[in-house]
């Protein structure tokens, strides 16, 4: 019995020994591997996903996972080290720098696209134009009625992110100065605030253009994604029309970026690679983003040299 | 003959008796120490709150903390003010008690005095399923049922405010506040009931003159520990109120609860930084309520056993 036992043991332990072999063998080509863990921008997680998609299916050895959870998610996981590339739709701030050089940590930083940020009413209002000051005056609560800036005698109600978002923080700096009014609701997701603003009928709200339209590119119904002017003298410029994205007609357009624990190397490399090249801003643009401007595929190409 | 076997027997005996002391013994430190395994988890997660959460007040002053109206820790100017934040909690919760408690009442009531035992067989169970619906569910409810409702009801243009926010609290503190008045009701002695009819009045009057006063006791802990949930709650209000961290000016308005700003914050917040610590802070604070609320609850159920 025993000795039956033992030899069942060596037949197994050579099969073992065998596909470990197999296994090993399998592994040593001259192909890039490795494991790269993406967290970060809500707004970015589907870009993202594709992107690792398209790359995946070039690359079978590298294995890139990408989740969500907002730009501060992405950031502070990147500060404590646990990813290897933090997806954020707006540039770190400096304490955020400092804090990560604290932990050995050394962000470098890659614009891998552009995005444009919708400001969108319901569509009951009938507003349709707004300038920048406008928008910034609603949210930091300043404006509350829409009558102020041409629509019904109603309370305006104020949908936006929370502070862990990107968003948030782009918008708040970029278009508000200031602070967020303390009556803005804070929302999980673009799709939940694109969700509020359809169902209430006095309601404003912000987030990527991507998500206010359906796969057809239509606006969602119910939703008037506003156009917006730098201030009153300028024109008013949608968001729909790509070309005003690009030329930067449009006023709130922002770089997406990653960021890596220093100059990447190896899988991390080649990935960012990919995506900058041609196939991989072509997937930026499917995803409902724009490619990378000149201007930052000039610091993306001195940054990577 | 016999009586050396008798002896042995004896011996054998004795030795068994030693046998089952030790194991006895060893049972008892056993269970002891899984006891105190409960204690030490409390005393250690107070212990993680403070340590944790003390440290903000190296930046922030407790004044500022406790009586200042604005948060916003990501704000060029930081404000650590965690005043509206109670609150929005204890708006919730009041409003959930409103709801809860007569309703609550009224069902344990009903299940103790007046259903028959069929009634009571089918309604228990039920109730008790209630209590173990997990609290996305209800707060995803709280969207896309409740809120539509409330926004036509009051001619609001959402329904993501104080009321929403009760009323799913209320729902879910409903099976706590039940099934313990419940057994305090059904624990009021017959004779206090007899006495009553026997002096001719009605089984109306009997329960809301002397069943449900003798019962005050217990119905107040289940009362207590309703609230205990609700201040605990997260997942339902951080769906359900909006999240605006503005000091609710009434019953329509959108609020953040406590729970609610921990949950979605301590998931950005880079680690031992201030707005990190004012995290834990706010768990200290909430973990403090919600005791305190437990031990008057335990307090009252004590003085209710003795009663007995």
């Amino acid at each position: 019995m025993i000795n039956l036992f033992s030899k069942k043991a060596v037949v197994l332990l050579v099969m073992l020994l065998t596909f470990s072999l197999i296994a090993v063998g399998c592994g040593g080509g001259d192909e890039v591997t490795g494991n790269i863990e993406v967290r970060g921008s809500d707004t970015m997680v589907n870009l993202g996903q594709s992107l690792a998609e398209a790359y995946m299916e070039e690359q079978t050895g590298v294995a890139v996972s990408v989740t969500g959870g907002g730009s501060g998610t992405g950031i502070a996981a990147l500060i404590d080290d646990r990813v290897d590339i933090a997806n954020v739709s707006r540039a770190m701030s400096e304490s955020e720098i400092e804090q990560a050089n604290n932990n050995n940590v050394d962000p470098f930083e890659v614009v891998i696209g552009m995005d444009g940020l919708a400001v969108f009413a319901n569509q009951d209002l009938g507003i349709e134009e707004l300038t920048m000051d406008e928008v910034g005056a609603i949210f930091r609560g300043e404006i509350t009625n829409w009558s102020e800036v041409g629509g019904p005698d109603a309370e305006i109600s104020m949908y936006g992110r929370q502070s862990n978002s990107g968003t948030y923080v782009f918008f708040r700096d970029n278009v508000l100065g200031d602070d967020f009014s303390d009556d803005v609701r804070r929302m999980n997701g673009t799709a939940q605030i694109v969700e509020g603003v359809r169902s209430d009928n006095r309601a404003i709200g912000y987030g990527g253009i991507g998500y206010t339209v359906d796969s057809n590119n239509e606006v969602e119904d119910g939703l008037t994604v506003i156009s917006i002017a730098l201030d009153e003298d300028s024109e008013y410029a949608t968001p729909l029309e790509p070309e005003n994205v690009e030329t930067g007609e449009y006023p709130i357009a922002r770089p997406l970026y990653n960021y890596f624990n220093g100059q990447p190397e190896g899988a991390q490399l080649d990935y960012i690679e990919f995506i900058l090249s041609e196939a991989g801003q072509e997937v930026a643009v499917s995803t409902g983003f724009y490619p990378v401007s000149p201007e930052y595929q000039e610091f993306n190409a001195e940054q990577l040299q | 003959m016999t009586d050396l076997r008798l002896e042995q027997e004896e011996i054998e005996i004795s030795k068994k008796d030693k046998l089952t002391k030790y194991k006895e013994k060893g049972l008892k430190i056993f269970f002891l120490l899984n006891g105190i395994l409960a204690i030490i988890v409390l005393a250690g997660i107070f212990y993680l709150l403070l340590s944790e959460g003390l440290p903000t007040f190296e930046e922030v002053s407790i004044r500022e903390f406790f009586t200042s109206f604005r948060w916003n820790p990501t704000s060029r100017n930081p404000g650590y003010g965690i005043l509206s934040l109670v609150i929005s909690t204890l708006a919730v919760t009041i409003g959930a008690l409103l709801f809860s408690v007569p309703v609550g009442i009224a069902a344990a009531a009903y299940l103790a005095e007046v259903a028959r035992p069929k009634e009571r067989e089918i309604l228990k169970p039920v109730i008790e399923i209630l209590a173990s619906i997990p609290s996305v569910v209800i707060g995803f409810l709280g969207i896309v049922l409740l809120g539509p409702i409330i926004a036509r009801t009051f001619g609001l243009s959402n329904g993501l405010n104080v009321i929403n926010g009760s009323i799913l609290l209320g729902v879910m503190a409903l099976p706590t506040i039940i099934s313990i008045s419940e057994d305090a009701i059904s624990a009021v002695p017959k004779e206090y009931k007899e006495a009553s009819l026997a002096l001719g009045t009605n089984r109306w009057h009997t329960l809301v003159k002397v069943t449900i006063p003798a019962a005050l006791s217990g119905i107040t802990a289940a009362i207590m520990l309703g609230m205990g949930r609700a201040i605990g709650e997260t997942m339902a209000v951080l769906m359900a109120t909006g999240n605006a961290p503005a000091v609710p000016r009434s019953i329509f308005s959108s609020i953040r609860t406590m729970t609610a700003t921990i949950a979605i914050e301590l998931g950005e917040v880079p680690f031992n930084t201030t707005h990190y610590h004012s995290l834990f802070a706010i768990g200290a604070v909430l973990f403090v309520m919600t005791f305190l609320v437990n031990l008057v609850s335990d307090l009252v159920l004590h003085k209710y056993g003795e009663g007995e």
